[in-house]
């Protein structure tokens, strides 16, 4: 393969040389008596709703990492090494999984009984921190996860220099990379794009030709989406027009996975204007649903206590949290959430199949986009 | 001597001068410390090694005691104990060794080891009994020929037998002295009993332990059946200050002790009698007690019935008697415990406290702690108690002693240390002794301090005196080890950061960035600081 060269590559070398030279410079003056980095806070408390974007983004609060504060050290001099790192993969024309970098700097660190990384989540972590500390994303930092999620439907994408018709994928599709910033769309036919939360709806509706039938690009998150399929989500809707309709589970965690890829999620919030698809519509499944379908004998109890009686806990406490979101208060979403407190019961996808493995692809779903019966 | 035993001896004797002092031994075993062959063992060891530390402090002799065991049958022991003390006079020994509750320590008030136990007589007792074999007694007084006696107890009559009285030759191969070491004055006892050696909590092995820590001026020396030698080493020539005698206080003493000093008093009138067997009786007092009790002052005091006796002393309740002093008490004192718990535990931090002495109910006492914390002292969870009675090792009864109510009424966990309930845990050896001439034990087992109110105050704060201190140390070495700690890390850390900084600024040397990280490192360090 060539050379992996990024439009952005000059310039993410010299936000990381800026952090080395910050560092450097705190040490040869003699007035400093520590080594400080700063980075964005990510935590809830800095993270704004931006109603007229209809996107979270990051505040302005900064927090200063500070090697001789013992609970900093560690990640100080994981920072560090994983930037050191990601600078040598740019300098190389390289990529590398997060995972190839989290064994390539994963050693005991000499004299103390613990490695420079316990986990892949301490590397997954710094990542994150070196973005916001010095302005580049990921896919800057030549810096890769794991493939998460699959694409079918009619659109034919160019990915350095091959071409692939995922209309013809059988029952694979496209696995989704978390880097889609290159791609091409050489041909597209479809009319919108269907983002689904589990692979198992995903081949239930092509193996009913729903994609083919329907003109529609059919996409599998498999549980919360990837900054890929949300990168993809969000280039496909902005560079083809189409519009996006997400379907998952009527709970709490469904409704999470639309809000996360209308809105952003908050620990990406400094990012979510290339993540975050405001224009996205959640298309089920609804409280409405179980009524209209006749799916009251196949609902699921809510797990845990209800708020006043021991709770709220679990699934309970999962809903308040939701629901008191700034970006969810608006009628609609609120109604739903009551009424699922009120019933105490959530829908999975999969009870649609109850009346037929079919009806979700030749009812269910077309029935509602014909009727344009969306939640916004 | 445990309480009402005595009085119940007597009653018998009284009555049914026939009954046989093996019955009554029978009868009275579970309070005599002879319920099984497990604990009968460790009983007569105590005797014998109580009765020779005081006799030796009595006479300011630095003691070395030596107590070997033999098993030579199935469940059967010899035991052998020997000491340095001055020795006993011809006339004395068969009384002390061959008639149940001879002895002087019980009708005194003076703070002793003896008053915990029934005498030495008993083990004889239970030797006869248990193997039908006599006792064996040499004794050396300084300058004398060593005499030795074999001794029994008729039991019709309660009076010691003797079997045997020669005298011993140096050169005899009967000689004590001619086995492994010679005393130029001491006592040796022999007897075979039934028994089993056993290690463990209770023990006689643990009981010589205990005894080593609360007696750091004493030598012991135990030989197990098996051969094995273990010696407690004397650690200090210093023997603590003798205590002194004295007489009971109106407020403290018992119905029983009064009716026999009654007997026993050549006072007139029952005034002079108050003012003369009293502590801290005067004339003007002695009057108001009999005017309150509505008695003649000038009766004659051998007239005075029982419940004329009670009168007596439920009157001097209400009438204002100074405390009795307190100079009778004799505490080993803090650098004397110090010194035994460091001895024979090697422990990391010790604190020893010794409080002022304090009265309850007109006796006097003194409370004495010590807490030892880690070195050598495993970490087995729990903390381990060491109960120290006028410094003999109470070993059986553990919950229902003072001690433990003391221990459990502290917050640990302020002093560093973690609880589970109210249990300490952790390396911790907590060591308490009480000091009185009459310690009020829970029952006539005498194992057990009784939960008095005014005793777990004193206990407790000590506890807390010491508790702060080893608080305070755990606290600096807590703050000690996470500075270190940091200061390790950090160092390591320094070397894995060094070549990333000089990779991502694209200039500087790695060896001299990680000389300037380390001197921040270093500058940074300060253990005192948290």
């Amino acid at each position: 393969m060539p050379k992996k060269e990024f439009e952005n590559d000059s310039k993410t070398l010299e936000q990381l040389k800026h952090l080395g030279k910050k560092i450097k410079n705190q040490l040869e003056d003699p007035e400093e008596e520590d080594l400080t980095f700063d980075t964005q806070v990510r935590s809830r408390s800095n993270v704004e709703y931006d109603e007229e974007e209809g996107r979270l983004a990051l505040g302005d609060s900064y927090s200063t990492r500070k090697f001789l504060n013992i609970s900093h050290a560690r990640k100080f001099m994981q920072t560090l090494m994983v930037a050191s790192k990601t600078k040598e993969l740019i300098e190389s024309g390289r990529t590398a999984a997060i995972r190839e970098v989290y064994y390539q700097l994963k050693h005991s660190v000499p004299g103390l009984d613990e490695n420079t990384f316990e986990d892949q989540d301490e590397s997954n972590n710094v990542v994150v921190d070196i973005e916001t500390a010095t302005g580049a994303i990921r896919e800057d930092l030549h810096l890769f996860a794991e493939k998460k999620g699959s694409l079918f439907g009619p659109v034919v994408i160019n990915d350095s220099g091959d071409e692939i018709d995922c209309m013809n994928m059988g029952t694979s599709g496209l696995a989704i990379p978390s880097i889609v910033d290159h791609y091409e769309f050489v041909e597209c036919d479809a009319d919108f794009i269907l983002l689904v939360e589990t692979s198992a709806m995903v081949n239930r509706l092509v193996e009913e030709d729903f994609h083919e039938e329907m003109n529609a690009v059919v996409i599998s998150a498999g549980g919360q989406p990837s900054r890929g399929v949300r990168r993809l989500v969000n280039i496909m809707h902005n560079r083809l027009d189409l519009p996006v309709y997400v379907f998952t589970d009527g709970d709490p965690w469904g409704y999470y996975i639309y809000s996360v890829l209308k809105s952003g999620s908050m620990s990406l919030a400094f990012q979510s204007d290339r993540l975050a698809t405001p224009d996205a519509k959640l298309i089920g499944m609804t409280m409405e649903d179980i009524d209209e379908y006749g799916l009251e004998h196949v609902t699921e109890d809510l797990k845990g206590k209800p708020e006043g009686n021991g709770g709220p806990s679990k699934d309970y406490k999962r809903i308040h949290d939701v629901m008191d979101y700034e970006w969810m208060q608006n009628d609609q979403w609120q109604n739903q959430f009551q009424k699922m407190l009120d019933k105490g019961v959530r829908v999975e996808q999969q009870a649609l199949a109850a009346n037929s493995l079919e009806f979700v692809a030749n009812t269910y779903l077309p029935e509602k986009i014909e009727n344009e019966e969306f939640l916004n | 001597m445990p309480n009402g035993v005595e009085e119940g001896m007597e009653a018998e004797g009284g009555d049914h001068r026939e009954i046989s002092v093996a019955e009554f031994f029978e009868k009275n075993k579970h309070l005599l410390g002879f319920e099984n062959a497990q604990k009968s063992i460790i009983t007569v060891v105590k005797e014998a090694v109580d009765n020779s530390l005081d006799a030796c402090e009595q006479d300011d002799i630095v003691p070395e005691v030596q107590v070997i065991i033999d098993e030579y049958d199935d469940k059967k022991c010899r035991v052998e104990i020997r000491d340095n003390a001055i020795g006993l006079d011809r006339e004395t020994i068969p009384k002390v060794f061959g008639k149940l509750l001879y002895g002087s320590k019980f009708h005194k008030l003076q703070q002793s080891r003896g008053q915990q136990g029934i005498g030495i007589s008993a083990s004889a007792m239970y030797a006869q009994l248990t193997t039908g074999e006599p006792v064996t007694v040499y004794s050396k007084q300084e300058d004398e020929p060593c005499h030795r006696f074999v001794v029994r107890i008729d039991t019709e009559k309660n009076e010691p037998e003797i079997l045997e009285d020669e005298v011993i030759e140096p050169e005899s191969d009967e000689f004590p002295g001619d086995k492994d070491y010679y005393f130029d004055h001491g006592t040796t006892i022999e007897m075979n009993i039934e028994a089993k050696y056993t290690r463990g909590h209770h023990s006689v092995r643990n009981y010589l332990k205990h005894t080593a820590i609360m007696n750091p001026y004493a030598r012991v020396v135990l030989k197990e059946p098996d051969g094995n030698k273990i010696e407690y080493p004397r650690v200090s020539n210093e023997l603590p200050e003798k205590p002194k005698e004295i007489k009971p206080h109106l407020h403290g003493v018992e119905l029983g002790v009064v009716l026999r000093m009654v007997d026993n008093s050549n006072a007139r009138t029952v005034s002079s009698f108050l003012q003369k067997e009293f502590t801290r009786v005067g004339r003007t007092s002695a009057e108001e007690v009999c005017e309150q009790a509505e008695i003649e002052s000038g009766r004659r005091p051998n007239t005075l019935d029982k419940d004329e006796i009670e009168q007596l002393l439920k009157a001097a309740e209400n009438v204002n008697l100074q405390s009795p002093p307190t100079d009778c008490l004799s505490p080993i004192g803090a650098d004397l415990m110090e010194k035994g718990l460091k001895k024979e535990l090697n422990p990391e931090f010790t604190e020893t406290i010794t409080r002022k002495p304090t009265v309850y109910k007109g006796n006097p006492f003194q409370v004495e702690v010590g807490l030892a914390w880690g070195g050598d002292i495993e970490d087995e969870g729990s903390f381990e108690e060491l109960r120290y009675a006028n410094k003999v090792p109470l070993l059986y009864k553990k919950s229902a002693c003072v001690t433990t109510k003391a221990i459990e009424n502290v917050s640990w966990n302020r002093y560093n240390i973690s609880q589970t309930g109210n249990r300490p845990q952790g390396p911790l050896y907590i060591s308490i002794h009480i000091a009185s001439v009459w310690v009020p034990f829970t029952s006539e087992g005498k194992e057990a301090v009784a939960n008095y109110d005014p005793i777990r105050k004193e206990m407790k704060l000590a506890l807390q005196e010491a508790g702060r201190k080893l608080g305070r140390y755990l606290k600096r070495k807590e703050r000690k080890e996470i500075q270190e700690k940091k200061k390790r890390q950090l160092t390591s850390y320094a070397k894995e950061m060094a070549p990333a900084i000089a990779a991502l600024a694209d200039e500087g040397n790695e060896e001299e960035m990680e000389n300037k990280i380390q001197k921040l490192v270093h500058d940074d360090y300060n253990p005192e600081q948290l």
